[in-house]
């Protein structure tokens, strides 16, 4: 396994799949009625946040702790440390404290990176979102659930085809769902106004279309990001109206999906904007399994990069 | 006055000739030297060797006043004398800005009293750089500095009155205006070259349309005042187009690229190490080449280094909080060679025009970039194409530190400089510096 988890193009086909299949045997354990392992008995992981998400270190925190490791909280938002000195002093601090690992939250692209790359933590660093670039545990959480649902838990993501929808351009989740779900094999298209798509986007394997419409029949999951209110002072599309009317995920255009295909949103919604509530609540939304999956692959990815463990068989026996 | 005899190195073709250096000028070329007079000199080894006018830099940030914790007008100075620089041009986005006679000239005895080289100011074309209302440009010129190149580098002058205004006034007395060419809107809080590497990091792009626009209004404008227009930085392909077609149409224009975007592209930012980034930023390989051509070609100028000291913190940090700038004065004759001699696109005399004859013409230097005869003031460069070596960030004469060519290997060294027939580098090594920093 790697040392650092930064971005989703850092994984192998194979590595990929070895998270999926190990997360597979996390969820039993949350499953059980002592959700607990031994494995990362006396090791300390920092939850670095120096942007606030709520749902994200909450869900890196009970991976921890599901684990057996301490964790401890630091929100540098709002500290005192001016801006540019931070990254680097906060790092250092926490080295002092013997951190072994740093999952890193911060508003800068590249900022997990640029820990990493340092000399200023000897820790593992695992990307949990940087500025507009990457947040690969979330792709690793929805490539869970869409296995789950449409390939039974087994396997890559061959033959499926997945929608990215909205702001494409500023969304750390995009990149590092197209990276990850193509090298799984699936097919990506991704659906934004030409403005929230960043130029250059020809280059990623994926699919681009400015129709919702068209491409619903096509999908087995619709991925819906949110959308910003700020972005339309910036003029990346006329009115929140506008935008739901194109591409919002309503009643209509549910009926237009495949049977079976799945609805998703990495969270927070905007209901109403992005989704309608209807939506979001209908029966073929996984958005709050999404939740539940994503503390079994971020035990995953802890348990790999820190217990180091090659494949199979875990450690403190999920079996039980 | 020590005299010195540079012996051996080849000026112009592949003639090797002598140069007798005394009290402060040319005193004799190969077999008119005075015999008696060169065995009293002090000989500088220049076998294997090229002799150049000394490099005149249009585009350098002192820092002082106001910033010395990152420069100072002396260490500065050692840095240019160490990159065979004779001349540099102190850019105006100091603290307080250099807008008024009194800053410009006191940045000018600053240099006189350094000694290493002319410290020539430019002065902010508008007031503390604000794009609006015109710094007293007549003031500066008439100055004992004899300010005659202006510019807001570092911000655009992006009010098209405001340029035009600007472009006029300096007719006056045969200024120039230097603009950095950057469309404020498209450009906000813009992080690196817009395009494939950034779609990819998450960086906020930085369109080169938003470079050519500006330079496409400003040729348009300096045609129709009929004023010269010098272009800072041009970074994209579309750009030098721009310049190419406005040269063709009489436009008087000239333009300047940096040795960093001779030699680096955007796919460096993939490390998101922030000694990458600067403004404006590296762009793709296929405008490194564009620029190559361009400069090959004349269509592009000069060299200029853009030279940018920033202190460790301000580089230590995450990409979006780091500051823009890279230091270039001691890494940019290796860099040109490399990249334009060497690979064949430029001729030593071309080299010599293109980093000192044509500067030294553009801004009125006049002591500056003459053909090395008898007479003529001593500012005169020995570089050795065959002298490798080994960027070391630690060892820089600047102040400063943030240079993107630690550790790389270029072929050819500066060897020795002399300015005003005194030398401050022999040997690769800084002479008669005071060590203040």
């Amino acid at each position: 396994m790697m040392r650092h988890l930064l971005s989703a193009s850092d994984l192998s086909y194979e590595q990929a799949l070895l998270i999926l299949d190990t997360a597979q045997e996390m969820a039993k354990v949350s499953e059980s009625s002592v959700k607990k392992l031994p494995t990362l008995r006396g090791r300390t992981i920092v939850n670095l946040f120096f942007e606030d998400s709520t749902r994200t270190r909450i869900s890196f925190e009970a991976a921890a702790k599901r684990l057996s490791a301490d964790v401890i909280n630091f929100s540098a938002k709002g500290s005192s440390v001016s801006k540019g000195e931070s990254l680097k002093d906060t790092a250092q601090t926490l080295q002092a404290m013997g951190a072994d690992a740093v999952i890193i939250r911060h508003g800068s692209s590249g900022a997990a990176k640029r820990l990493a790359d340092s000399h200023w933590t000897s820790g593992a660093v695992i990307n949990a979102g940087d500025g507009t670039h990457e947040h690969p545990t979330q792709a690793l959480l929805d490539a869970f659930t869409i296995r789950k649902h449409l390939h039974v838990g087994v396997g890559d993501l061959r033959g499926l085809t997945i929608a990215i929808v909205g702001d494409i351009l500023h969304s750390r989740v995009a990149r590092s769902n197209v990276i990850l779900l193509s090298l799984l094999g699936a097919q990506v298209i991704l659906v934004a106004p030409p403005t929230l798509l960043p130029l250059g986007v020809e280059a990623w394997p994926a699919q681009i279309s400015y129709d919702l419409d068209s491409v619903l029949p096509q999908v087995d999951a619709v991925m819906m990001l949110r959308v910003q209110q700020e972005r339309m002072a910036d003029f990346f599309f006329p009115t929140a109206r506008e935008y739901s009317h194109y591409f919002g995920l309503n009643r209509r255009r549910l009926s237009s999906l495949k049977s079976n295909a799945i609805i998703m949103h990495p969270g927070p919604m905007n209901r109403g904007l992005e989704i309608t509530a209807e939506v979001a609540d209908s029966a073929r939304s996984v958005i709050l399994e999404q939740v539940t999956n994503g503390v079994s692959v971020r035990m995953a990815v802890l348990y790999l990069l820190l217990a180091g463990a090659p494949s199979g068989d875990i450690e403190g026996s999920v079996q039980v | 006055m020590t005299s010195y005899l540079i012996s051996g190195g080849v000026m112009s073709g592949d003639q090797q000739v002598d140069i007798l250096i005394a009290n402060g000028v040319v005193a004799g070329v190969g077999s008119a030297i005075d015999a008696t007079a060169a065995t009293r000199a002090v000989k500088v080894d220049a076998k294997g060797c090229r002799v150049l006018p000394g490099f005149v830099d249009l585009h350098t940030h002192l820092r002082e006043p106001g910033l010395e914790e990152s420069e100072t007008v002396a260490s500065g100075s050692r840095a240019a004398a160490k990159g065979g620089y004779t001349a540099v041009s102190a850019m105006a986005n100091t603290f307080p800005v250099a807008d008024t006679a009194g800053v410009v000239e006191q940045v000018y005895r600053l240099g006189k009293s350094a000694g290493l080289c002319d410290v020539f100011p430019i002065g902010a074309i508008t007031q503390g750089l604000q794009g609006s209302a015109l710094a007293e440009l007549g003031a500066m010129a008439d100055s004992e500095a004899k300010v005659r190149m202006f510019s807001d580098d570092g911000n655009c002058v992006s009010d098209s009155v405001v340029m035009r205004r600007a472009l006029e006034y300096v007719k006056k007395f045969n200024g120039i205006i230097a603009q950095h060419a950057q469309d404020p809107y498209l450009t906000k809080d813009s992080q690196m070259n817009e395009g494939a590497v950034s779609a990819r990091l998450g960086l906020k792009g930085w369109p080169s349309v938003a470079e050519e626009s500006i330079i496409a209004r400003d040729v348009l404008l300096a045609q129709h005042v009929g004023s010269r227009l010098h272009v800072c930085h041009v970074t994209t392909a579309g750009g030098v187009e721009i310049i190419r077609w406005a040269k063709s149409r009489g436009v008087n224009v000239t333009a300047e690229v940096t040795p960093h975007h001779l030699l680096l592209n955007d796919e460096r930012a993939s490390s998101y190490d922030p000694i990458y980034k600067v403004n404006p930023p590296l762009r793709t390989q296929e405008d490194v080449l564009a620029l190559r051509a361009g400069l090959a070609d004349g269509t592009i100028d000069v060299v200029a280094t853009d030279h940018a000291p920033h202190p460790a913190e301000n580089k230590e940090c995450e990409w979006q909080a780091a500051s823009f700038g890279m230091i270039g004065l001691e890494t940019a004759f290796s860099i040109v060679y490399e990249t334009m001699v060497k690979s064949g696109l430029l001729s030593w005399d071309q080299l010599a025009d293109r980093m000192s004859i044509a500067p030294a013409r553009i801004a009125g230097y006049e002591s500056h970039g003459q053909k090395i005869a008898k007479g003529a003031i001593a500012n005169i460069t020995v570089v050795d194409p065959n002298r490798a070596w080994k960027v070391d960030r630690d060892l820089v004469a600047s102040k400063s530190r943030n240079t993107p060519f630690h550790a790389m290997k270029f072929s050819g060294s500066v060897i020795a400089t002399f300015f005003n027939g005194a030398p401050t580098v022999l040997d690769t090594k800084l002479v008669g510096a005071s060590h203040d920093n």
